[in-house]
């Protein structure tokens, strides 16, 4: 028979993360530090807004770009957030995940051979979509010299007259890190000086424990250039509803429709009248939640100096990303022996790029009970290691 | 100098949760010092803002033959005395775990230490119903207890539905 996979599919890496699932799977027990979700449930008005659509019968499907009266809920959030003005009719699309989101919007952009930048450590699906859409994956490597903020030097290396577009995401998945105004505003400046797109996936902006977050498109002259992901499973813990939103110019959102048109029809009905009750009554459970993840954040912090662990000091999302290469060993290697020794499971940094890998990325989405007790399992698995060095 | 009020439910709300937890960690999660976090919750024992330090116990688990009730009084207030003074007639029996004052169809709420049916029989036809003041009682028997103060009684230990590990 012939072999009727897809040449460019096949090329795509699988996402690093698998490996360390299966083993983390068999293991009873283990604490794992290695969710990408919130812990808390969706709060419950929101949940039940989406019972009380079903029992009202609405079932069907909305139109493309998902529901007017939740698009017109997604403007004025904006407005409120960063005072930045979208037409609710043209400027925003509902999407299935701020994941679908980022796909379709590299989909509507990217011609063969068109180069996107993209900042790394991050999500695990950048390089994937962008090489899926035709474009070539180009890597800027960040460090923890710099907080893992993009600097404008570093981006500046990576253009070519092939770049249509650079890819961020702040606060940051797996570092925690955040961009402040003044770090955006080269950025932007560079993108404005050599015509470029910025699609910037901002799914935790709610979750920025030092000042306000700010969007990049909030910036004079990229409103224009910008695509803005964001979506509702961070901020209101609906990760399983699967509700993420873009906004962007009405000239490159149509196309953005054009493909979730033919691909998705429209995103799911229940989880949208849902999340129109979470931006119009959610404000205190973000607030709640944000609290909550802030007071962990130092916890572990707190832990990770009195263990004598690395880590600069991130301020978004829910990650922490502590430096491992005291001990030697490649991130996966370092994942690896803490689950076998200690049943704790992280994930190694190189799962999220190469650059990633003498970091792994731990999460504080879990109950101060489970932190305390996977804290001293790594302060015990470190203090092994530091001993069997000498 | 007291924190301000936001910092002081906080500290408030990990005490309500875990009656245990240290100053000393509630300092690291709110970013705050020690010694502050140990004056304000001194300050807030003096204020009679945190009464006491009590474990939670699902005492339908320990007996069973005995069961908690919770009495609805409507009373009739005499010249010169109000709620408070007929409050004080009946929080002093040892019986009573709480008492309320309460809006509505009623005036009082007791909620009566877990007893037999029969001393709890006793207790309200021969104390409370006796009372001058009171006018009226009804009482209900607890079946079954879900929730006790934020906490789920049932056993139903939440499982983390997540997957182990996601992106």
């Amino acid at each position: 028979m012939r072999d009727f996979i897809c040449d460019k599919v096949k090329e795509i890496k699988p996402s690093g993360i698998r490996k360390l699932f299966d083993i983390a799977n068999e293991i009873p027990d283990v604490i794992s530090l290695g969710v990408g979700e919130p812990d808390f449930d969706t709060p419950w008005h929101i949940r039940d807004e989406g019972i009380y659509s079903l029992t009202k019968g609405r079932t069907f499907y909305t139109s493309n770009a998902g529901l007017q009266e939740l698009r017109d809920e997604i403007t004025r959030y904006i407005k409120r957030k960063y005072d930045v003005e979208y037409d609710s009719k043209n400027e925003v699309i509902v999407t299935v995940g701020g994941s679908e989101a980022i796909d379709i919007a590299l989909r509507a952009i990217i011609n063969p051979g068109d180069e996107v930048i993209y900042a790394e450590p991050c999500f695990v699906s950048y390089e994937a979509c962008i090489k899926l859409a035709g474009g070539k994956a180009v890597s800027v490597p960040l460090s923890a010299e710099t907080e893992f903020r993009l600097t404008a030097e570093q981006l500046e290396a990576a253009i070519t007259d092939k770049t249509k577009a650079i890819m961020i995401s702040y606060p940051n998945n797996p570092t925690g890190a955040i961009m402040e105004k003044g770090d955006l505003e080269p950025i932007a400046e560079i993108a404005r000086k050599y015509d470029l797109l910025v699609i910037t996936d901002e799914i935790y902006s709610e979750l920025t424990y030092k000042g306000e977050h700010v969007t990049i498109a909030s910036l004079p002259g990229m409103k224009e250039r910008t695509i803005l992901i964001n979506g509702f499973s961070k901020a209101y813990a609906m990760t399983g509803w699967r509700m993420g939103y873009a906004l962007a110019p009405a000239e490159i959102l149509k196309y953005m429709v054009k493909i979730h048109q033919f691909g998705i029809m429209s995103a799911p009905t229940t989880s949208q009248y849902a999340a129109i009750e979470a931006l119009r009554n959610g404000a205190d459970d973000i607030e709640e939640m944000r609290m909550s993840y802030n007071e962990r954040r130092r916890f572990l912090m707190h832990s990770f100096r009195e263990m004598g662990l690395p880590c600069f000091e991130p301020y978004g999302a829910f990650y922490v990303f502590p430096d491992i290469s005291e001990f030697g060993m490649t991130s996966e290697e370092f994942s690896t022996a803490l689950l076998k020794a200690e049943k704790v499971a992280v994930v190694p940094g190189s799962a999220f790029g190469m650059c990633g890998d003498k970091h792994v990325r731990i999460s504080y989405a879990y109950s101060l009970d489970q932190l305390r007790e996977a804290m001293s399992r790594i302060a015990r698995f470190l203090k092994k290691l530091r001993a069997e060095k000498q | 100098m007291t924190l301000d009020s936001q910092k002081r439910e906080r500290i408030l709300k990990y005490l309500e949760g875990d009656a245990h937890i240290t100053a000393d960690e509630i300092a690291v999660l709110l970013g705050l010092d020690k010694t502050d976090v140990e004056a304000e919750i001194k300050a807030m024992e003096e204020e009679k803002l945190i009464c006491g330090y009590h474990a939670l116990i699902n005492w339908e688990k320990a007996d069973n033959d005995k069961v908690s009730a919770m009495v609805e009084l409507t009373v009739n207030l005499h010249r010169s005395e109000g709620f408070d003074k007929v409050a004080e007639l009946i929080y002093h029996y040892p019986e009573v775990e709480s008492l309320y004052l309460v809006s509505g169809g009623y005036d009082f709420l007791v909620i009566l230490k877990k007893a037999s049916m029969r001393e709890i029989a006793n207790f309200v036809s021969t104390k409370l119903a006796t009372l001058d003041e009171v006018a009226t009682t009804a009482t209900h028997v607890l079946l079954s207890r879900y929730k006790e103060q934020g906490v789920d009684m049932v056993g139903h230990n939440k499982k983390d539905m997540r997957m182990v590990v996601t992106p």
